[in-house]
């Protein structure tokens, strides 16, 4: 049964006042994963905006134990908490890994395969924000054909994005979902249908990110929206290897039809100036992939 | 005493780390494969497979996981215990900080071999050397046998002031060569190494927030109580590791009491008490340092050994009333602070800068990548130092013995 915004559970973890930029999608993301995990759990957070979320020493705005690790090492240390507490005897905590797109697609993919590989027994969310936002937006090999950034700041990035999810799919591992912090109780089932399963266990997140992807504070709900009815983003999950549409994706699949990429992309900063010929490569990406979802769902 | 009915094998230095390891009831072990390491976890494995070693053996794609896997476990109250050698070790680099940094109780052997490039995989410091300043303590084996009890020691070390230990023993020369070592008890070692029982962990009953961002400066937590600022974590951190040689040598004492043997806390010595000429190493070179030693005195010189167990914390202190009567003392280092000179040779000079009596120090670099290292070479150096200092006025430069230039 799918949960509604209605009857999420009242109950915060994450408290007012953090340090996040106005309008942050990871923000919104995480007070839902919080609320689904209902405190119950060890997050291991590597050098990324959820350790400015967390807060300075001797403060913090979050109300789960974390331990700060170092870039590569989400999913390593995430791997080291189970295995310490498996030690223990102490099986009944949630171990999650929680890194952005730069620490899951490029610094820390050696060790999440490695983890994912051993099927070490965590939830690990990637937060996509398409590119290093933390230290001043520079390209990510998540951040899209088109898009300009601290490192591509004149033409704008060359190639596509890394497909991340089909990467971790490639692992075998038990659970795979995409969500969006726009559709926050498709968000919340994800995290707790995560929970019940075994293994590593992966969540793909795309985050709106006003000052990276230069757009009004107000429109993060509005252009994670867009990036989903666009097909930009979809929203799906796998279990054990079963491919399935889910909540705004699956419903434009069954009864509409994707927006023009050019609809999410006018919006943003990052890019304007884009080449027509860029713009034409990333409908007709988005078209591709949308077609091999849609195939398989 | 528990010398009696204890069993003695005769076994390589790294069987002796993995039952060290074992031994102290390690309950996570993360490792990734490296010559000439690669024996501990092997041995370590075939303990948890074959259930004599209760543990979690995980097994991480690089040794940057291995150490982070240590990490979080301690993090959350486990007793974790990774081994590497050489590039492995570099590859750690940023976690070696992180542990030092975090303060966690972990042990690392270290099995002591040549950085590449190019490569080589046999025996010199520089990898353990290269890695001085990251807030470990480090403890140098001269046999198998101290291998096996330096790590159980380490935990107590570790546990008792929250700074990691690296055990550190020569590639090969120890790790791949067998001797007698006597196995200790399996309840005297639970005895004198009670189970880990850590200040702080991570415990949703208890939410923290560790090692995240601190400032420069002291800042006020939510009750208004002013909390350390970076600086001050770091002072503590340096505190702790400059205080910790009443620890070790307590620690070694207590070893001494308790299974009979005892390897001399800080540093040992050979033939010292009229020594005016000494041989300073640390590792399975000061051993042999003993039978040069033996050969200058056969020949007329008084001569002793200074072995240096423990590097970090440096010793100054003892290592000044130990070169006080002393003429001259050659330092042999198997690795080289590139653009100066030795490291141990280095630090000796510095720790010498407050004695009344200096002796005269000269520096030698051996054995790099392997190169063997004879004692004719040895007491054929101490005699052209001794000529030197009998002939030439002016600092005698680093010599780099044997090399072929």
């Amino acid at each position: 049964m799918e949960t509604s915004v209605l009857n999420l559970p009242e109950r915060e973890y994450l408290l007012p006042g953090n340090r996040t930029c106005a309008g942050c999608g990871l923000s919104i993301a995480y007070r839902y994963i919080l609320k689904a995990l209902e405190g119950n759990a060890i997050v291991a957070v590597p050098a990324s905006c959820l350790t400015v979320l967390h807060g300075m020493y001797p403060t913090t705005s979050v109300l789960i134990p974390c331990v700060n690790v170092a870039f590569p090492s989400t999913a390593a240390s995430a791997s080291g908490l189970v295995a310490g507490l498996k030690a223990l005897g102490r099986t009944d905590i949630t171990v999650v890994g929680f890194a952005g797109d730069g620490g899951t697609h490029d610094i820390g993919i050696q060790a999440l395969s490695g983890a994912a590989e051993r099927g070490a027994d965590f939830i690990y969310i990637c937060y996509d924000n398409e590119a290093y936002m933390n230290t001043g937006t520079q390209r990510s090999s998540s951040t899209p054909l088109g898009a300009k950034t601290a490192t591509t700041p004149v033409l704008g990035k060359q190639q596509h994005l890394k497909d991340m999810p089909r990467i971790m799919e490639a692992h075998s591992v038990s659970y795979i979902a995409t969500a969006c912090p726009s559709y926050p109780a498709d968000l919340y089932d994800k995290m707790r249908k995560a929970k019940t399963k075994k293994g590593t266990r992966y969540i793909h997140i795309s985050t709106p990110c006003p000052p990276g992807w230069i757009f009004p504070t107000k429109d993060t709900v509005k252009m994670g929206r867009l990036a989903v009815e666009t097909g930009m983003v979809t929203l799906y999950e796998m279990e054990d290897g079963v491919f399935r549409l889910t909540g705004r994706s699956r419903s434009v699949a069954e009864r509409g039809k994707l927006k023009p990429v050019g609809d999410y992309i006018k919006l943003q900063g990052r890019f304007a100036g884009i080449s027509a010929d860029n713009l034409k490569e990333l409908q007709t990406w988005v078209n591709s992939r949308w077609a091999g979802y849609l195939k398989r769902a | 005493m528990a010398g009696k009915k204890t069993e003695s094998l005769i076994i390589t230095g790294n069987q002796a780390a993995a039952i060290g390891a074992k031994m102290s009831r390690v309950q996570v072990i993360a490792a990734y494969p490296i010559t000439p390491q690669s024996p501990v976890t092997e041995g370590l494995s075939q303990f948890v497979e074959m259930g004599e070693l209760k543990a979690e053996y995980v097994t991480v794609e690089s040794e940057h996981s291995a150490l982070s896997v240590c990490i979080t476990a301690s993090t959350v109250g486990a007793r974790a215990f990774t081994a590497t050698s050489a590039n492995g070790l570099a590859y750690m680099c940023e976690q070696l900080h992180w542990a030092a940094g975090a303060r966690l109780p972990l042990v690392l052997a270290c099995v002591n071999r040549a950085m590449a490039a190019p490569w080589n995989i046999l025996n010199d410091q520089q990898d353990a050397m290269s890695q001085r300043d990251t807030g470990w303590i480090q403890i140098y084996a001269r046999d198998n046998q101290e291998i096996l009890d330096s790590i159980i020691q380490a935990y107590k070390i570790a546990e008792t002031v929250y700074v990691p230990v690296m055990v550190c023993y020569d590639g090969y020369i120890l790790s791949h060569t067998v001797m007698p070592v006597e196995i200790p008890r399996q309840k005297d070692v639970d005895r004198f190494l009670p189970r880990y029982k850590p200040h702080t962990i991570l415990d949703p009953s208890d939410p923290r927030n560790l090692n995240q961002v601190t400032l420069a400066n002291p800042r006020l937590n939510s009750i208004g109580s002013l909390c350390h600022g970076y600086m001050e974590l770091r002072y503590l951190l340096q505190e702790a590791i400059e205080g910790c040689s009443e620890t070790i040598v307590a620690v070694d004492r207590e070893f001494g009491e308790t299974f009979g043997r005892s390897w001399g806390g800080m540093t040992w010595s050979y033939r010292l008490e009229d020594a005016d000429l000494i041989l300073m190493a640390a590792g399975s070179l000061a051993t042999q340092a003993t039978v040069a030693a033996d050969e200058l005195r056969a020949q007329g010189y008084r001569a002793g050994v200074l072995g240096l167990r423990v590097y970090r914390p440096f010793p100054k202190q003892d290592l000044i009333e130990a070169t006080s009567k002393a003429g001259l003392v050659l330092v042999f280092d198997k690795s080289i602070s590139y653009g100066n000179e030795g490291p141990i040779c280095s630090d000796l000079k510095s720790a010498l800068y407050r004695s009344k009596s200096r002796p005269v120090v000269h520096g030698y670099i051996c054995g790099l990548g392997g190169r063997d290292i004879k004692v004719r070479e040895l007491t054929e150096a101490a005699i052209r130092s001794l000529l030197w200092v009998r002939e030439t006025e002016s600092a005698k430069p680093t010599e780099w013995l044997n090399c072929q230039i």
